[in-house]
């Protein structure tokens, strides 16, 4: 396997030029810039508040530096309160092309959008040579959500994909799950399997905090849907979600940007400190990706039972379809269908090394099925976490 | 095709994956499990006996305590597991 080399030393299985709005106000001229390259990995991004955040910064500057991205060209409209020329000398620092574009400055839509173009015509031709290495599962990092779950996941889908990630991390590679909020009941099992007191700790308040903050949006975990469908406890219900994170012992609980460097398996906590200032943690699935890509994420294992069709800007997402009737119906969405323990009677063991295949062939270069229908979907929203952690990279 | 599936080897409890009528009959290793009810899709049947407040084990887990006592080729469900989940008790 080859990897793209960048100057800090990390690994990209993409060379994706980005292409970011710094507020709403400019996402129309970026969105312009970036549809015309329709052939090339030009992905847009962006933050659309126009009040700062330390969160969104953050999430950002780790997106723009991205091992999967080659270059960035920043939209700005020239009076929002993103701190643009920190973003743009951070990335600048890790030696990437970069180029900031200020409608204001730059005479409106029409002639930012010929600017942006020219720019991204450069960087098409700079980032060709990008240096070509070796790329081993010690430089993998690999996440997991479940999006659009049915009564299959938790059975099928989900526990596969714990099977690739144990074998992943015997190989060397970093793994992370999430969303406490869809672990509530399985805290004492976390924290059993987590490698210190301390991380069992975190893990522990992590959760209560989750019921304390999703309480406060009116929001219940369990639904009647889902007693339909079999699931009978809450404890139930969250350990098919849990069983995406297979068996390894449990390194540290990360933030959404923390950058963990060491082999192993992670939590990500998503939800913020302090009061909920701002709404839901995460307001779809892909604002949960874009976290875990922001903390080095090189691929994306996606979960689904009634078939979601999204992918993610900057790294590609492999979809693992739990429902062996979604699949037929949506196969061209669908990267492994995890329904065949379902319809063929195949092993979770069988199932987890066809999602470790699959994360070989993408890293080979190989399209998933939301990168062939052109899916770059991005979200960004407002945040407030307490310090980060102390285990990982800033 | 397989009709039910048992995700952890310490499991009292398997997964339906199809609609049994009462009476089918599930072959498990050298167990032949009569079901004491129709049993829906991705529904649980008991495959040991399971005590009253004994744990049920699903993923090789507990997901809640018997609220009676649990026979083989029973559903186990709503009427008969109760959740040992409460956030104030979690130390």
């Amino acid at each position: 396997m080859k990897g793209f080399l960048r100057k800090d030393g990390r690994k990209g299985i993409r060379n994706v030029i980005v292409v970011a709005y710094l507020v709403e106000c400019a996402h129309h001229v970026a969105s312009q810039i970036v549809s015309k390259f329709p052939d090339n990995d030009v992905h847009l991004i962006g933050f659309s508040g126009c009040a700062p955040n330390d969160y969104a910064h953050k999430m950002m500057q780790n997106l723009c530096t991205h091992p999967n991205v080659g270059a960035v060209l920043l939209v700005s409209l020239g009076c929002e309160n993103f701190k643009r020329h920190e973003l743009y000398k951070y990335i600048l620092n890790t030696e990437r092309p970069v180029e900031k574009l200020v409608i204001q400055e730059s005479g409106g839509t029409l002639s930012s959008v010929a600017s942006g173009k020219a720019i991204i015509a450069n960087f098409i031709s700079k980032i060709k040579d990008v240096k070509r290495v070796d790329f081993n599962m010690k430089d993998l990092i690999v996440g997991t959500i479940c999006g659009g779950s049915d009564a299959t996941s938790g059975f099928t889908a989900n526990p596969s994909i714990g099977k690739a990630f144990d074998k992943l991390i015997l190989d060397g590679a970093i793994c992370m799950f999430e969303e406490p909020g869809e672990l509530m009941g399985c805290e004492h099992l976390m924290a059993e399997r987590a490698e210190n007191e301390i991380v069992a700790k975190e893990l522990v308040d992590c959760i209560k905090k989750a019921d304390t903050y999703y309480k406060k949006m009116g929001h219940d975990s369990f639904s009647a849907g889902n007693a339909v469908g079999g699931l009978t406890t809450i404890e139930e219900k969250s350990l098919g979600s849990y069983s995406k994170s297979g068996s390894s012992p449990i390194k540290a609980l990360i933030r959404p940007g923390d950058l963990p460097t060491e082999s192993g398996l992670y939590f990500m906590d998503v939800v913020p400190d302090g009061p909920a200032l701002w709404g839901f943690p995460n307001i779809n699935d892909n604002t949960e990706i874009v976290e875990m890509i922001a903390s080095g994420c090189h691929i994306i294992l996606f979960s689904t039972g009634r078939g979601s069709v999204v992918g993610s800007a900057i790294s590609p997402v492999i979809k693992v379809c739990a429902n062996p009737k979604t699949y037929e119906n949506l196969s061209g969405d669908m990267d492994v269908n995890s329904g065949r323990i379902i319809s063929e009677g195949a092993s979770l063991d069988e199932l987890g090394l066809e999602i470790v295949d699959a994360i070989k062939a993408v890293i080979n270069g190989e399209q998933t099925k939301s990168e062939q229908l052109g899916h770059q979907e991005f979200g960004l929203g407002y945040k407030y976490f307490h310090s980060s952690n102390k285990n990982c990279d800033m | 095709m397989k009709n039910y599936i048992q995700l952890h080897e310490n499991d009292n409890i398997i997964i339906a994956l199809t609609t049994f009528e009462l009476g089918s009959i599930i072959k498990l290793n050298n167990q032949e499990i009569v079901l004491k009810e129709a049993i829906g899709f991705g529904h649980k049947i008991a495959i040991k006996k399971i005590a009253i407040n004994s744990k049920v084990l699903k993923y090789g887990l507990s997901i809640g305590s018997a609220t009676q006592d649990i026979t083989v080729g029973e559903h186990v469900h709503s009427h008969n597991l109760t959740t040992d989940y409460l956030i104030n008790n979690i130390k």
